[in-house]
């Protein structure tokens, strides 16, 4: 997430609410464009605009919010932003939705992008609200302009004492003039007595009472509730189906059948049970007799994508990036340490399964989609129903968790075909087997390690060969399948000096679908870097937490070469200082109880810089997470107990990945169901997660993902401590701690 | 075939196939969607309702089974949020998408019930089938003894 705000249009408005008039100012906030290649920009908005500040009579500030909540908490940290510059009381601001509108570019919510690409652009629309507010109040005073301000929510004039709310004064604020967004004069930091101080979540309340509606929980009068029979291996479609005994299950209406779509939704089509309740739904698709064409990937497996990784590793992969002779200094090196890893496809596992609620009438539509992504939904319900995207009313909604698996359209796609069909609103659910199974998962991937440390303890070479099923290589519209930088994340700039580096990389072919998973290739890419530099410090004999900082030497800045145009430089102090506090906070070189090891992992991801400190213990090839203790640098934290949150939530999110869950492959389908087979961990086995903030004056930078690529490094670096043996392949298997 | 149960201090009867689970009946033949579908399968949590007092799964509870019994959801906690263990949630801030926080709740309150001053280990052992993926347990721990500790000041 790095484009930078576009204020090219400011629009002035008058809304006719309760026939009143309102202050509204436009301005717009970047969403998050994964589109890596030219051709996939999409064509420019007619109106850039797509967030919004109202302030009305009754003296209320509404921000109407152009992101979605998904639990990473914008509904909050976002208006807290906006109130800094307004000087407004808490208890006068309230957010809601923005609706989509197709003449707005991009409204997604992701790459942990909410509060850093809208920090600016909200300052400066509720930094041109308060100047306009001023100027009203003057105007009413007859005064200078000089002698009011803003304060608590309205307009001080400090000689007379004479205050008027905002509300008094947007009718005539809203005549005047919209300052210059480039401009307008912003509150000096000094003073914020919002932003950088806790607030709690704006929806606390209504989560804690069950009133919070979420996607699943839309209903429209005379909804019929949908189920889906889609072909358990990917690629595969219905070959014939006999629906008599599922169209006698009570409850049940109607059976149907849709078709695959493959580019801008990536659906597998199937057989659709209708009822009138989801329960009878699923019972009917339980009677449906199906016999699947299987298609072209029946043979996959685990095994035969391990075998093709394993192939690849032992061939030259496609250079990314090369610097020296990495190659010639292995071969030289006074200390050489090799090694694979392996991480194996991961599922998102949202605590509320896909849905997607769509009523496609014959001149509008109209859904409630829990979505990162609503123009993209919106689209595909207007490609589907024939309607203008403008005729498409989609409500974005609440949504149990996101992680990147609700930026993808392919829920919205399957129930607005079941609408055009069905003609009547429809609630298409996925139960928890359907979300396992036809997930986009992170993608698989294999890394053959080399390194060599010089008698001085300095980095002779490192090389980083990866072969992974590639996201690319789903999502590139051309199929060009190339091997991306990006697939390497901060794998391919990392911090430690040397002068001979080399990445390569090899494509491996699965039909299994791939997408952003939280914090994406940085889950992998932190896992391989952090453990594999621990490997080089205990073959160098030398501190795991010094020679880091060795390595890293002195202060510098090193571009982002995923992204060097606009992707902002690995800032080393910023790196050493997360590692620093974590080492300290973590007492790291203190003697720890008998059975208990320590093990530590810095990294860049987002913008944001984190280190952990684990805390472990092993018995009998079990391993138990005591305590994690983070140093987190993610610039200014505007709300640093959500900052906190998130950081708590991305650590349990990584050790569910680490410790427990893979998602498997036989005969080209997955073959975990439910949270029997893929689980998480559980409040019994919640570590101790203690969160440290750097106080940074730095702009805000990502936080919903950054808190998750340290932790297996830090934990199975801890394994090392306390068993010598090295954890390579995830999740962790009992046999290779025997 | 009517099935008559009392659903947050109200009689209620619902005219629908007997083994139609309880969530199902809940949230799309009464519109109470407070309660939550997870797995469907009694791994989750996430459609935690109280039976009698007692925590229960209404995925995996027939309708039938209900019949004459006091059902208790969300909804029927409190009509304003005002239930101490909601208060606790709100104090401590620990929904983060809150998708699974109805079924937390409930098993807290649960939990509450029959150990008023619970110790990490009886939290740690009665909440362990409530899974959340935000991973707010730490949150849900101190609220926890926050709504206790609540409760005991009053008594």
């Amino acid at each position: 997430m790095t484009a930078t705000p576009v204020l090219n249009r400011r629009e002035f408005l008058k809304t006719g609410a309760a026939g009143s008039a309102a202050l509204v100012i436009a301005f717009h906030v970047p969403g998050t464009a994964y589109a890596t290649d030219e051709d996939d920009q999409e064509e420019k908005p007619a109106n850039p605009l797509n967030a919004w500040v109202r302030i009305t009579p009754d003296n209320r500030v509404t921000l109407i919010l152009g992101k979605s909540e998904m639990g990473q908490g914008a509904m909050t940290a976002l208006p807290m932003i906006l109130a800094e510059e307004l000087y407004l009381d808490w208890k006068q601001v309230s957010v809601e939705q923005a609706p989509t509108d197709p003449k707005i570019y991009d409204h997604g919510t992701g790459g942990s992008g909410s509060v850093a690409g809208s920090w600016l652009p909200l300052r400066r629309a509720g930094a041109a609200a308060r100047e306009m507010l001023i100027t009203a109040a003057a105007k009413h005073w007859n005064v200078s302009r000089a002698t009011c301000k803003a304060k608590d929510g309205g307009v001080l004039h400090g000689a007379r004492k004479q205050f008027l709310t905002y509300g008094e004064l947007v009718e005539s604020a809203a005549k005047l003039p919209v300052p210059d967004f480039n401009t307008v004069p912003l509150k000096n930091s000094n003073d914020f007595t919002i932003v950088g101080h806790d607030r709690k979540r704006f929806e606390a309340g209504a989560k804690s009472t069950g009133t919070a509606k979420f996607g699943i929980d839309s209903r429209m009068p005379g909804m019929e509730y949908a189920v889906i029979a889609r072909c358990p291996v990917f690629g595969g479609k219905v070959a014939k189906f006999d629906a008599t005994q599922a169209k006698a299950v009570p409850g049940v209406r109607d059976v149907i059948s849709i078709d695959a779509v493959g580019e801008g939704a990536f659906t597998s089509g199937g057989v659709v049970v209708l009822a009138n309740n989801s329960w009878a739904a699923v019972q009917g698709r339980k009677a449906l007799n199906i016999t699947w064409d299987e298609g072209p990937n029946a043979d996959e497996s685990s095994e035969s994508l391990r075998k093709h990784f394993v192939e690849n590793a032992a061939k030259p992969g496609k250079i990314v990036r090369n610097e020296g002779d990495a190659d010639g200094a292995l071969s030289s090196g006074a200390k050489k340490v090799e090694a694979a890893y392996e991480l194996p496809f991961a599922a998102h596992a949202c605590m509320e399964p896909m849905n997607c609620t769509v009523h496609i009438r014959p001149d509008s539509a109209e859904a409630w989609v829990p979505t990162q992504a609503p123009q993209w939904a919106q689209a595909v319900i207007a490609k589907v129903s024939g309607l203008p995207p403008e005729k498409v009313n989609v409500h974005t909604t609440l949504m149990g968790g996101g992680f990147g698996r609700r930026y993808q359209a392919d829920f919205v796609m399957e129930a607005a075909q079941v609408a055009k069909a069905t003609g009547k609103p429809v609630q298409v659910l996925w139960t928890r087997e359907d979300d396992m199974q036809h997930d986009f998962y992170r993608p698989a991937s294999y890394h053959k390690m080399q390194g060599a440390v010089d008698a001085q303890g300095k980095l002779a070479a490192w090389k980083h060969f990866q072969s992974s099923t590639s996201i690319a290589a789903v999502w590139d519209k051309n199929g060009k399948e190339k091997p991306e930088a990006s697939e390497f994340a901060t794998a391919a700039f990392i911090p430690y000096e040397t002068p001979n580096f080399r990445v390569e990389y090899a494509l491996a072919h699965s039909g299994v679908p791939r997408a952003w998973w939280r914090s994406v290739e940085h889950s992998s890419s932190g896992f391989v870097v952090e453990t594999f530099v621990d490997e080089l410090a205990a073959a160098a004999g030398a501190d795991p937490l010094k020679f880091r900082l060795q390595l890293i030497g002195d202060a510098r800045k090193i571009p982002d070469f995923t992204n060097p145009k606009e992707g902002k430089p690995l800032d080393t102090a910023r790196l050493k200082g997360v590692l620093q506090l974590a080492a300290e906070k973590a007492e790291w070189g203190k003697p720890l109880p008998k059975g208990i090891a320590r093990g530590i992992a810095g990294y860049y991801s987002f913008e944001s810089y984190t280190a952990a400190v684990a805390e472990v213990s092993v018995d009998k090839g079990q391993v138990r997470v005591h305590r994690i203790v983070y140093a987190v640098d993610c610039g200014r934290p505007v709300n640093p107990s959500g900052v906190v949150a998130q950081v708590e939530s991305a650590a349990v999110y990584a050790l569910s990945a680490m410790m427990k869950d893979a998602i498997t492959i036989e005969r080209g389908r997955v073959q975990q169901a439910n949270f029997n087979d893929y689980d998480m961990p559980r409040m019994n086995e919640m570590p101790k997660v203690e969160v440290h903030l750097v106080m940074s004056k730095e702009d805000p930078t990502g936080i919903g993902e950054p808190g998750l690529p340290v932790v297996a490094p830090a934990v199975g670096n801890a394994v090392f401590a306390a068993t010598g043996k090295r954890l390579r392949r995830l999740p962790i298997r009992a046999e290779d701690l025997a | 075939m009517a099935t008559t149960f009392t659903l947050n201090g109200k009689s209620q009867t619902v005219d629908v196939s007997p083994d139609m689970p309880l969530l199902w009946v809940l949230r799309d033949t009464l519109d109470k969607t407070g309660t939550k579908f997870g797995c469907g399968a009694g791994l989750c949590g996430a459609c935690t309702v109280h039976i009698n007092g007692e925590a229960a799964r209404s995925c995996q509870t027939a309708i039938s089974s209900v019949a004459g019994k006091k059902v208790t959801t969300i909804e029927g906690l409190s009509a304003d949020g005002s239930h101490p263990v909601q208060q606790a949630w709100i104090a401590e801030d620990v929904p983060q998408c809150g998708y699974c926080q109805s079924g937390q709740i409930m098993s807290a309150v649960a939990l509450l019930a029959k150990k008023p001053n619970p110790t990490d280990a009886d939290i740690d052992d009665f909440m362990s089938g409530n899974i959340c993926r935000c991973g707010t347990y730490q949150r849900i721990r101190k609220a926890i003894h926050r709504a206790a500790a609540a409760s005991a000041s009053k008594a």
